[in-house]
């Protein structure tokens, strides 16, 4: 499942749109991803501060989706763009590749939530697609 | 058995009493035909699910969303034994109309979703939490007379 020509458009349209917020659109999917499946906060044992609404969970958010805008711009070529954020998750982070899911999930539940006229099934689609792809792309040197 | 604190409880309740079913019944299952195209296979006699807009002016999707929305609802009065509650859909959906319980957990999502849009900010992280849990109970018993 590759995307489009005309879903990238959708994608680079879209992020771009919500560019004012993303900050609280990182925080607030953070924030969920430890309140409902607490099963994540297994990779952030080494935080002073567990809280959902803390400021370590929402610097994880803001720097998750600095990740995600890097993505944006290296759309054409993700696993070869996103070459050190691939090997950071292989070597060091070793994330379990099906928590890039559950995250994804946070994700479009918050961009569904702060903008819901504008996250249409069509938009949806081309996103889901892209986050799946993102996963791909960082779990490229797992194995 | 699953345990449920008065926690989770409240949100559920609320969420489905205040649902407005003509609204929000059609949406998740044309969302789920768009993001997951091939759920269509399931609907081959639905007519025209060409591309996105005729998936969500489909009348007989509309029609069809709302049944499938209707059907949580006994979920929500017996939310101590859903398992039970839904034993017979589960066989129905295994025996005869052949659907992969997979299918069940998208449009949980679907449904997550949608209902995250009509309540933006009051999707509050812990009502984000009771409700997936519920689902998830749901699409457990939906698959669990499958053999």
């Amino acid at each position: 499942m590759s995307l489009s020509a005309k879903e990238k458009v959708i994608v680079k349209d879209f992020f771009a749109k919500v560019s004012s917020r993303s900050d609280e659109i990182g925080a607030e999917a953070l924030a969920r991803l430890i309140v409902v499946y607490p099963q994540t906060k297994s990779y952030f044992a080494h935080w002073k501060d567990l809280s959902p609404n803390g400021a370590p969970a929402r610097k994880q958010g803001i720097t998750v989706m600095g990740g995600l805008y890097e993505a944006v711009s290296k759309i054409d070529d993700m696993a070869g763009g996103l070459l050190t954020l691939s090997e950071l998750h292989a070597f060091v982070l070793r994330v379990d590749p099906v928590n890039f899911k559950i995250l994804s999930h946070c994700i479009m539940v918050v961009l569904s939530m702060l903008f819901a006229e504008e996250f249409t099934p069509q938009i949806h689609v081309a996103v889901d697609k892209f986050l799946a792809l993102v996963a791909l792309a960082l779990s490229e040197k797992y194995r | 058995m699953v345990e449920w604190t008065d926690f989770e409880r409240a949100p559920i309740q609320s969420i489905f009493s205040k649902m407005d079913y003509d609204d929000v019944g059609p949406a998740p299952l044309s969302r789920y035909l768009v993001v997951y195209p091939w759920t269509q296979r399931y609907f081959g006699n639905f007519g025209n699910l060409y591309n996105a807009a005729a998936i969500q002016g489909n009348p007989m999707v509309a029609a069809h969303g709302k049944t499938v929305l209707h059907g949580l609802d006994r979920a929500v009065k017996n939310m101590d034994d859903i398992k039970a509650t839904y034993a017979e859909l589960s066989v129905l959906h295994s025996e005869k109309l052949h659907v992969d319980p997979d299918n069940f957990r998208l449009l949980a999502d679907c449904l997550t979703i949608v209902v995250a849009a009509r309540m933006g900010a009051a999707f509050t992280a812990d009502v984000q939490g009771a409700f997936q849990k519920f689902l998830a109970v749901v699409v457990s018993s939906l698959g669990r007379q499958y053999h």
